[in-house]
């Protein structure tokens, strides 16, 4: 891409939100609407810097959780591919309970989750409900990957003796590669969600995550700063994603056709 | 002549049958002579990558059998199998390795460290004419490049035979030919034996001291012509009357067995 490109791929969106935001603020001066139905971005700005070590631990709390959670995911998911490749039986056997976790909505396991975890143990089923929505992306991307390894490579460390763990490493792990890192793309943003919907759910001030703030700010009708608690959670989002994303770049681009730059 | 030759392989009433009920091969007899460059010819599906693929242990023979008069058969013993090396249509690299990872694989398999093993695979990707290319991934070179590298991971080991499923098919007629010129120049005076599948009369009659002609399938060997041309065969050669004389005759050898009028 050309340096114009470049520079408009930043601006372009910065000089929207900052239209955006400037009309919010013209609107809620002019027709005097009250802070607690919507507030100034001014203010939500000012709420932002007043509450941010309110703020700081709750946002912790909800990093420590999304972050063990999809780290849970990635080392499960992957050893769960792994055993899939494996064993068909194995997979054959798993893989419809793997399904069934996927798509039975975390918000209706939560609150099982909480009752049999225990409510003085609230942060492990925060853990346990963002772990079950973040781990099917990678099992169900690495499985993929894993299997398709080219098959006359395949042949190929049959034809030199190759161990099933040599194969394993050497072939079928750095061929599913991309697999997996589209894979902790989405699950890393799952994890997220998980994360917070459970607290949504575990409420009443048992876990003091970022989400039980919004809550709280919203009963207390302290609206500037559930905006501000909201905006961590998004920024937190995307630092995730944008890591995700440098790691994919920085181990695919030497070989892989989704992350060289194309040159004519 | 090299019919002479002290036999390395032999196979005998091969058959083959896959899975789906495919009957790929059907009373398949080819004795294979030490230091013998054979050329394998035949229409497409007719077998000939069955028959590479069975020698080297990938599968097993449905009828018949595939001796080995000395030395382990393959597929019986890992240690036999690694005598073997083998070259696919396609140059078949791990793209996530450079050149110098691709060719060290086969002897990181056998435990072979690095440090022990970069003295043999540099020396290798020198002889195949790759040395500045030791670290470059196979996404930046050119196919005929790619093929360099894949007959460089075959030869890492000191074969004693080695075997080519097309190799040059799908590569433009000037890299061929300077492909075909390099390949006999590491074969000859090594002593090992090259079993070459190709459907090119032309390639097989510039290689091969001996082609053996397949039928449609299910496959069998229906001719077997020597190829009486002293080595180096250059580019004179591929201009001589002898050259077209053996192509005629490969040719209609081969429509033969396609069940065709001769040309
Ligand atoms: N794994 C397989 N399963 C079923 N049929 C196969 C398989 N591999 C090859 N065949 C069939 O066996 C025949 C011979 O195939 P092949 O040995 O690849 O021929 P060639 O290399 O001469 O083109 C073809 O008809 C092909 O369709
Ligand atoms: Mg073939």
């Amino acid at each position: 891409m050309n340096g114009l490109g470049v520079a408009l791929r930043i601006t372009l969106p910065l000089a929207v939100g900052a239209l955006f935001l400037g009309l919010w603020e013209l609107l809620v001066w002019h027709y005097q609407i009250p802070r607690f139905v919507l507030p100034a971005p001014s203010l939500i700005g000012r709420s932002l810097v007043d509450d941010f070590w309110s703020l700081l631990p709750s946002l912790l709390l909800t990093l420590k959780i999304t972050l063990m959670a999809f780290a849970l995911a990635v080392l499960g998911g992957v050893a769960m591919a792994i055993l899939f490749s494996q064993s068909r039986l194995v997979e054959l056997a798993l893989f419809p309970y793997a399904v069934i976790l996927q798509v039975t909505p975390v918000v209706s396991i939560a609150p099982l989750v909480i009752i049999w975890v225990g409510f003085d143990n609230v942060e492990l089923a925060l853990l346990i409900l963002a772990w079950i929505v973040a781990f099917f992306p990678i099992v169900a991307s690495t499985t993929l990957g894993l299997r398709s390894a080219d098959h006359n490579l395949l042949s190929l460390f049959d034809l030199y003796g190759a161990t099933r763990w040599q194969i394993v490493t050497q072939l079928q792990l750095p061929a599913a590669l991309p697999y997996l890192l589209s894979g902790m793309r989405i699950s890393g943003g799952l994890a997220l969600i998980g994360a917070v919907v459970a607290e949504f759910v575990a409420g009443s001030g048992a876990a003091t995550g970022l989400a039980w703030r919004i809550i709280e700010s919203g009963n207390r009708l302290n609206i500037p700063r559930m905006f501000a608690a909201l905006l961590l959670l998004s920024a937190m989002g995307i630092v995730i994603f944008l890591l995700l994303r440098g790691l994919e770049h920085l181990l695919l681009r030497r070989w892989h056709e989704s992350a060289v730059s194309r040159e004519l | 002549m090299t019919m002479a030759a002290e036999p390395l392989i032999r196979l005998a009433g091969v058959g083959k049958v896959y899975g789906n009920g495919t009957l790929a091969l059907n009373g398949f007899e080819l004795t294979v002579g030490r230091a013998e460059f054979l050329c394998l010819l035949g229409a497409s599906g007719c077998g000939k990558t069955t028959v590479l693929r069975l020698i080297a242990g990938l599968g097993s023979v449905s009828q018949g059998r595939i001796d080995w008069p000395d030395g382990a058969a393959p597929g019986t013993a890992p240690a036999g199998r690694a005598d073997i090396g083998f070259v696919f249509q396609e140059p078949t690299l791990m793209p996530w390795a450079s050149a110098f990872d691709n060719v060290y694989l086969p002897l990181k398999l056998r435990g072979i460290s690095r440090a022990a093993a970069r003295e043999r695979v540099e020396a290798m990707l020198e002889r195949v004419g790759l040395a500045p290319f030791a670290n470059v991934y196979p996404r930046e070179l050119s196919g005929g490049m790619k093929m360099r590298v894949s007959i460089a991971r075959a030869l890492i080991t000191e074969p004693s035979l080695l075997l080519m499923d097309e190799p040059f098919a799908a590569l433009d007629e000037i890299t061929r030919g300077r492909l075909n010129d390099d390949l006999l120049g590491l074969w000859r005076g090594k002593g090992w034996t090259v079993l070459f599948v190709t459907h090119s009369v032309y390639e097989s009659v510039y290689l091969a001291t001996r082609i053996a002609v397949m039928c449609p399938r299910p496959g069998r060997i229906v001719a077997d012509l020597p190829i009486e041309a002293p080595y180096p065969r250059r580019e004179a050669f591929r201009t001589s009357t002898r050259y077209n004389d053996y192509c005629r005759q490969v040719s209609a050898a081969l429509h033969r067995a396609m069940g065709e009028p001769g040309p």
